[in-house]
């Protein structure tokens, strides 16, 4: 992929003008946002804000109607392009969407095996490693539904490293968890940031956003309503809107 | 309705008493004749097995092929399987069993292949064709009951279409469509009996010919009900065998 993007090669990630419609409602407008390699995203905002809808177009589980997005120097475009950025982007969902059929082993191979052509014993190597770093190697050869959500969430995570991605994008990792369960997987999260992993985290813990965040990004409407450090995001956010939702989300 | 159900049988019993009404003796396992007659009528029952087993594995070959572009998002891929489904099950099985059977050869034969269909691969063909538009229909719901977070799971490690399908989707629409196959599996068994009017020598056949014969329909046609009662409760069986078979492998 030889293109005018090798120009911005320091942007791990470049969104430019992006919109997106679902029928009459428009889910993102005019959305720029710029991700440096290593740099560790956090957005925010109320639900139905877009958050998750952008986060899905950087490896394109959805579809932009105009715009442009950039993932490590290749534009998004044709089937190809797709296939490329998706080899480098990582994805941890709210359902974790582990395969329920499969052992967590099989779980973890399956991408590297069919996807990248590793043979069995290399791939399994692979999953150990990761499995250790989730700290849930003992559960390899269970079922999912056989193991706690925390678990299930640890697992999707090291599925995701197990095709060693540069950027890993996490859609609401710990809002489908028992509240006791929330912080075996933000350690892991947070520890996976600490590593120099690019990411952008979509997610209602601010805690998490204090510890992990190199910038914050606050989405209302389909819109960027505010960015900025954690420290300037929490203390004193310049937006009215912004406020409001800090004041309800931190209450409790 | 009790009061009928006991009545009917009592006559029935009445009839085995040897009153008029009643002729047992053409299927009297204890004469020669009664004997020879019975394993007449069971020898039919290879030709019904073989010819719905083959029958159905076509139809169920048949129906993915037609499923899987019929679940397109293009719309031009999808309209050839929807034609199809459409036009197939509008054909009642006795007039496609008569124009596969009679028809097809001319229409070969004018297109310069030679080839002589039998009763019995006229039947295989009938059966399965017409019966692979229910099959598609029952594969698809079965697919679209997977909740998109396994394809979307599945897009994120980088496995292709026919990966996600073959490793992820089709192993857990299996276990949600086996009652639904195992029903339409029953469906063709009964079905088979249409290949008699073409001359193909299954049960029903074999039973009209005896009654031909023996001017005994009541006592043949009640043997032969008997003999799909058999092989149906048999498939019966041997699917709850398989549902609990799998079932069991799924630890969910």
């Amino acid at each position: 992929m030889v293109n005018e993007a090798n120009t911005d090669q320091t942007n791990a990630i470049d969104i430019k003008g992006l919109n997106k419609w679902y029928g009459d409602f428009q889910a993102l407008e005019d959305v720029n946002l710029t991700v440096a390699h290593g740099e560790r995203i956090v957005i925010c905002g109320p639900s139905g804000s877009g958050k998750s809808t952008l986060i899905r177009c950087v490896n394109s589980l959805e579809t932009h109607d105009s715009g442009s997005i950039m993932v490590d120097g290749m534009k998004m475009g044709d089937a190809a392009s797709i296939e490329a950025i998706r080899s480098e982007v990582g994805m941890v969902f709210q359902q974790f969407n582990l395969f329920p059929h499969l052992t967590i082993m099989q779980n973890l191979t399956l991408g590297p095996m069919k996807a990248r052509g590793l043979s069995r014993k290399d791939a399994e190597a692979r999953a150990m490693k990761y499995l250790e770093r989730v700290q849930i190697p003992e559960q390899a050869d269970k079922k999912p539904g056989a193991l706690s959500g925390g678990q299930q969430q640890r697992v999707a995570i090291a599925r995701s490293l197990c095709m060693e991605p540069k950027i890993m994008l996490f859609d609401e990792p710990t809002s489908a968890l028992d509240p006791e369960m929330i912080s075996e997987v933000l350690d892991v999260i947070v520890d996976l940031a600490e590593s120099g992993m690019t990411m952008i985290v979509v997610t209602h813990e601010m805690g998490f956003a204090r510890r992990a965040a190199d910038r914050m990004v606050f989405m209302d409407h389909g819109k960027i309503v505010e960015t900025g450090t954690p420290e300037a995001f929490f203390e004193n956010p310049q937006t009215e809107r912004c406020r409001t939702f800090l004041k309800q989300i931190l209450k409790h | 309705m009790k009061n009928i159900i006991a009545l009917t049988c009592l006559s029935l019993l009445a009839g085995c008493g040897g009153s008029g009404n009643w002729g047992w003796y053409v299927i009297d396992p204890t004469t020669p004749k009664g004997w020879s007659n019975i394993t007449f009528l069971l020898s039919g029952f290879g030709a019904t097995i073989l010819l719905s087993v083959i029958a159905a594995a076509l139809s169920m070959v048949i129906g993915l092929l037609v499923v899987l572009p019929g679940m397109s998002t293009n719309r031009w891929i999808r309209l050839p399987s929807r034609i199809y489904i459409e036009f197939i099950r509008a054909i009642p099985l006795l007039p496609m069993l008569f124009w596969v059977f009679y028809g097809l050869p001319v229409v070969l034969q004018s297109m310069g292949i030679s080839v002589r269909i039998d009763a019995f691969w006229g039947a295989v063909i009938t059966l399965a064709l017409s019966d692979s538009a229910f099959t598609a229909e029952i594969y698809r719901s079965g697919i679209q009951s997977i909740a998109r977070g396994q394809t979307e799971a599945a897009k994120t490690i980088g496995l292709t279409y026919a990966q996600t399908m073959r490793y992820v989707i089709l192993p857990q629409a299996i276990r949600r469509i086996l009652p639904p196959l195992a029903n339409q599996f029953i469906y063709i068994v009964k079905m088979s009996a249409f290949a008699s009017v073409i001359g193909m020598q299954e049960l029903t056949r074999r039973a009209n010919e005896l009654v031909v014969t023996e001017y005994r329909p009541l006592e043949i046609y009640s043997l032969l009900i008997l003999e799909y009662l058999v092989l149906v409760l048999a498939i019966s069986f041997f699917v709850r065998w398989l549902e609990r078979k799998m079932g069991a492998d799924e630890s969910r």
